[in-house]
């Protein structure tokens, strides 16, 4: 991919349509490999309606989770982790996976409204429980004012810890929290962001917290 | 991870039966509560955890804050760590206690995290962590790699030749401090007992690391009644500023009369092989002038039977200072 390639990419946020309509090689191959979900859904392939189907599993047990205001009746191996069942079994695959430890925050999402780990949660604990995901926050048309902020202040650079960070972010809009950079950062510490991008994350949850 | 099955009782009784069929309720366990899973997962995906059965207790009731008839405060079990932090009274009369918790894990952790989870959190040493290791804590007998290998962050109060791990809990240490009651209700019928009490050394059995036996459920922890006047901190040193566990930390509580300490409570964390109440360290300001001298004789109190390992000298000195530091600072507050 050329730089004049990259030049010419519109100003859209969603980089998995951006890595699909580049049509360079790289973004070929890794269609071939593993087809995202959101890919799949686009292209109509694959159904996300709630279904009792799934693969068939030794030992597997039902469950009903609400991700994003929508129920998901599933059939999962009890080991399933939240993180797994939320990016493998219903296939959202904004939230994501860094250590698999609790030691990054790169999974975070919210379980009631407030932040965990889906990494250090099984699936089983939140049958009933209301889930939400980055996916469920916003969409590129209409962004949650913390994704418009993280876009605006640049807080990413390779975009990896970014949901994370955004799902600890507009939990934190809720918690007590000072109204100082360094209260900010000490309750944003669970979320490592290996680019560095600290300080502009900071500007835009600042940013979003003025102007509630 | 090994595969399990999970329940989810709903009665404590039909939970602490359950359990009651494990063969231990210490390492190796075979039947585990799970509160918040943040110690549990993670050493079952490190298969350091394997147990058949995982009982969710978070269905028990157990998860309210309520004042004691004495003037105390009952913490059930499976509150989490977020809001035991951030509750009023917790805030006003136990702030040793909601500092010690804020200063711990992340805040996605602490939402998770339960109080009787905390209490039994394991160590970050990194042997116990890996199963291709010995460890006298994970395997009794297979050794202690951590006493010849890295060792920087372990214990230097409470060791022994079988296992120098630290407890990192930091809530922990601001309990011992304000000297909590664990309540536990088994299949023999409920007991107490008394903070100090509740986690063992390591000595020849590293493995038992509390007093608990199969079945045991942890239900609440009670505070005794706040002591007025108190000035309290918790103080922790680490190699960042968050979301790391403590090199060193100091629960403190002062309480001080025209210029001489009338009351005080000191734990330590990140040193020793369990949160670790010094009372040599009380002994040492009780009744003294509140000055720097008597803070530091304080701390060299503390620190008198302190042992180090081939990496961990320098936390003799850091665990010193800090301790100084903290009766400082609270002397101030
Ligand atoms: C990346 C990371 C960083 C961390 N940093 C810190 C830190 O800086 N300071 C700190 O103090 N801690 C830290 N922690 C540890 C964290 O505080 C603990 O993992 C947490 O408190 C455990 O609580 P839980 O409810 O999740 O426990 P669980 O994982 O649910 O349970 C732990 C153990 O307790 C048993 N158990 C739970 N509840 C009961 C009960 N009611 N009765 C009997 N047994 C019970 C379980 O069977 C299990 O054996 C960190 C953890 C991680 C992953
Ligand atoms: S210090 Fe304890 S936990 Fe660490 S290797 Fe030695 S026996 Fe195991
Ligand atoms: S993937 Fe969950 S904290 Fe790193
Ligand atoms: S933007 Fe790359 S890890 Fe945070």
């Amino acid at each position: 991919m050329s730089n004049d390639d990259l030049k010419s990419q519109p100003a859209d946020p969603t980089r998995r349509k951006f890595l699909l309509t580049s049509g360079s090689g790289v973004a070929a191959s890794l269609v071939v490999g593993y087809v995202p979900a959101l890919a799949r859904d686009a292209a109509g392939e694959v159904d996300l309606a709630p279904t009792a189907e799934g693969p068939n599993i030794e030992g597997a047990v039902p469950i009903t989770l609400r991700i994003n205001g929508r129920e998901h009746s599933l059939r999962i191996d009890p080991r399933t982790t939240l993180l797994d069942c939320i990016r493998e079994t219903v296939t959202l695959t904004g939230t994501k996976k860094g250590c698999d430890h609790g030691q990054c925050g790169a999974c975070t999402v919210h379980v009631n409204g407030k932040r965990v780990l889906s990494c250090l949660n099984l699936a089983l604990m939140h049958d009933g429980e209301e889930i939400t995901t980055v996916e469920g926050l916003g969409t590129p048309d209409a962004m949650h004012p913390m994704q418009a902020a993280f876009l605006a202040c640049d807080a990413y650079q390779c975009g990896y810890c970014t949901s994370g960070q955004i799902m600890s972010a507009v939990a934190l809009l809720k918690e007590p929290c000072g109204t100082d950079d360094a209260s900010v950062k000490e309750l944003m510490s669970g979320n490592i962001c290996r680019c560095g991008a600290y300080s502009n994350i900071v500007a835009a949850i600042q940013q979003v917290r003025k102007n509630v | 991870m090994h595969i399990f099955e999970f329940i989810r009782p709903t009665d404590p009784a039909a939970a602490i039966a359950a359990a009651a069929q494990s063969k231990t309720a210490q390492q190796g366990a075979d039947v585990r509560f799970m509160g918040g899973g943040t110690t549990l997962i993670d050493l079952m995906k490190l298969n350091v955890e394997t147990p058949d059965r995982v009982l969710d207790i978070n269905r028990l009731s157990l998860d309210k804050i309520e004042d004691t008839a004495d003037g105390g405060l009952k913490i059930g079990a499976t509150v989490r760590n977020s809001d035991l932090a951030n509750h009023p009274k917790v805030q006003k009369d136990y702030l040793v206690l909601s500092q010690a918790i804020l200063n711990g894990a992340s805040a996605q952790i602490r939402n998770m995290a339960t109080v009787g989870g905390n209490l039994l959190q394991r160590t970050r040493c990194v042997y116990f962590r890996d199963t291709a290791m010995s460890c006298n804590k994970r395997e009794p007998g297979s050794g202690c790699p951590a006493i010849t290998g890295h060792n920087r962050t372990l214990a230097i109060l409470g060791t022994s030749e079988h296992c120098i791990a630290t407890n990192p809990s930091d809530m922990c240490v601001a309990m011992a401090a304000l000297e909590a009651t664990i309540h536990v209700q088994g299949s023999k019928g409920s007991r107490v007992v008394s903070f100090g009490d509740f986690h063992l050394l390591p000595g020849n059995t590293p493995h038992r690391e509390t007093v608990l036996e199969p079945g045991d459920l942890i239900t609440h922890v009670t505070l005794p009644p706040p002591v007025v006047g108190s000035k309290q901190l918790y103080l922790k040193l680490r190699d960042r500023a968050s979301y790391e566990f403590a090199l060193a930390s100091a629960a403190v509580m002062l309480t001080i009369a025209s210029g001489r300490i009338t009351h005080a409570r000191v734990a330590l964390g990140g040193v020793g092989t369990k949160p670790w109440r010094s009372p040599e360290a009380e002994t040492a300001l009780a009744g003294k002038p509140a000055n720097d001298a008597t803070f530091r004789q304080a701390a060299e109190a503390a620190l008198r039977n302190a042992k180090a390992q081939s990496e961990n000298k320098f936390k003799i000195e850091l665990a010193r200072r800090c301790l100084t530091y903290a009766l400082k600072m609270a002397s101030m507050s």
